[in-house]
């Protein structure tokens, strides 16, 4: 008899005992009034700014300076959502009987958001640093369309891109580190 | 009576039919809110959103009103008037302040089951009327469960008629004593349950599983219409809040009750209208048959018990 009453409440074998049903009402009213007099959850968004972790993918940013035009995050790109076209100039020699130099210059640079998914591999691959991921997320259109951002936007969101955290107290030091250490090759 | 005190009291038993539902409805939407640690409406309005029923309603009338082809259009568009209408009747009887209740006829309490039986076969007709399976077997489930639950609340309002000595809810208030507070608690309990299942509230709303038959016997209505029902809903809160507030909570008995009186009432049904909200967010809804056991095993019986408590303490002059 009692064999049969444990098989069929589960709760007795794994709990030990269950509360009556009294109990358990009683115990959702005080939990209930419990979180009523708790302060809420609830962030009023639009008038209180959320707080981000550091690490939030919101929008790619274009640090132009950086930018090669080598085409690498374009190639990269899961859906094809980067667009660049870029022009060679030529930078006549500055030493007499010198060579001209030759560099591309970049025209556009553009990012459609209505295709970008977010994976971060362009600002991976980008060998320059010139993509970076910013936290900023505002930048909702009513036209599909209108979410093909040109250069001069994504260089805008420069300004809100945070400043890389710190390393780990036990991380290896930076490469930059590394190499400016390095003691300089001795001469034959 | 004179024709322009008629009019006036309809006046007024309108003007709170149609606000105090609003009151419990924007307490439920607070209340819950924060025993569920969110916040609630918080914009229309202005102050802490105390206008969102006000636009909800506005919402509402603006909606397209849906008749379904196949449904029986008659009964369909007289359903939420089926529902709605014997609440007003039910509130015109409760009484508010000493000697003054919206309609005073000398069996009150009876006018008021019947009133209440009557709102809920709106319910039924809208089921029925519907022509749609959701709406149906919602209708069907209501149907078991409104017939169940009225015997608990013909019983535990017996035993108050009882220990009163009327079947005038005026004359019932009148007679309230506080030790009535311990002894028609097992009725007032049996009403209380029984209640907030009459108006297939949560824990007992099987009726209208919103994950089971979408709205139950509401599923095809739209705007107005719909609104109709959702103020029956709480129209119906606070109609039985306000008749256990009178007749078990002793309405208008507190200090100042010649003045304040009608406050006292108010407040007790408040307090009842918190509960009922409370219960429905604290506790997950009953299985069908859990439910027939609970009106037929628990609570007849202890209404029966009640009523023999109260021929006992009748008898012996409690």
């Amino acid at each position: 008899m009692s064999e049969s009453n444990a098989a069929k409440d589960p709760s007795s074998r794994t709990r030990g005992k269950a509360p009556g049903i009294l109990p358990g009402l009683l115990q959702g009213m005080v939990t209930t009034a419990k979180s009523a007099l708790r302060p809420t959850h609830t962030a009023e968004y639009p008038h209180a700014e959320p707080t981000l972790p550091p690490r939030s993918r919101g929008v790619i940013a274009l640090l132009e300076e950086n930018c090669t035009s080598c085409m690498l995050c374009a190639r990269e790109c899961p859906d094809w959502c980067i667009y660049i076209d870029s022009h060679k100039e030529t930078i006549p020699a500055t030493t007499p009987g010198g060579r001209d130099r030759q560099r591309n210059v970049l025209d556009r640079f553009a990012i459609d958001f209505s295709l970008c998914m977010y994976c971060g591999i362009c600002v991976e691959v980008c060998p320059f640093d010139a993509l970076f991921w910013s936290p900023q997320f505002e930048y909702a259109e009513y036209d599909l369309r209108d979410l093909l951002h040109e250069k001069e936007r994504l260089g805008g969101w420069m300004a809100t891109v945070p400043p890389p955290p710190a390393l780990d107290p036990a991380a290896a030091e930076p490469a930059e580190v590394t190499a400016a250490n390095r003691p300089e090759r001795g001469r034959p | 009576m004179t024709w322009v005190e008629v009019v006036l009291r309809a006046v007024v038993i309108l003007a709170a039919f149609l606000s105090l539902p609003l009151l419990v409805g924007q307490t439920e939407h607070k209340l819950m809110a924060h025993m569920q640690g969110r916040l609630g409406p918080m914009y229309a309005g202005g102050f802490h959103g105390w206008a969102q029923l006000v636009a909800d309603g506005a919402k509402f009338v603006q909606k397209e009103d849906i008749v379904p082809a196949a449904a029986d259009k008659r009964l369909f568009r007289l359903a939420p008037a089926i529902a709605l209408i014997p609440y007003l009747v039910a509130l015109a009887t409760v009484p508010i302040h000493p000697g003054v209740a919206g309609l005073d006829v000398p069996a009150s309490a009876l006018l008021f089951l019947v009133a209440t039986g009557v709102g809920a076969l709106g319910t039924l007709v809208a089921g029925w009327a519907s022509a749609n399976k959701y709406a149906l077997l919602g209708a069907l489930r209501a149907a078991a469960q409104l017939i169940s639950y009225e015997l608990p609340i013909v019983l535990s309002l017996a035993s108050v008629c009882l220990a009163g000595g009327s079947l005038s809810l005026l004359t019932l208030t009148d007679r309230w004593q506080p030790h009535w507070l311990l002894w028609q608690l097992p009725g007032a309990l049996v009403f209380l349950v029984a209640s907030v299942a009459e108006l297939t509230r949560p824990p007992f709303d099987t009726p209208v599983a919103d994950a089971e038959l979408v709205m139950g016997p509401w599923t095809e209505y739209s705007g107005l219409r719909f609104a109709f029902f959702l103020l029956t809903e709480y129209a119906g809160i606070v109609v039985m809040a306000l008749l256990l507030s009178a007749l078990w909570l002793g309405g208008w008995h507190g200090p100042f009750s010649d003045t304040l009186g009608w406050l006292w009432t108010v407040l007790k049904a408040f307090a009842v209208a918190v509960l009922i909200i409370w219960m429905r967010v604290a506790w997950p809804r009953v299985r069908a048959d859990q439910l027939q056991r609970l009106a037929w095993l628990v609570l007849v019986p202890v209404a029966l018990a009640q009523l023999a408590l109260t021929g006992v303490g009748v008898v012996m002059g409690w």
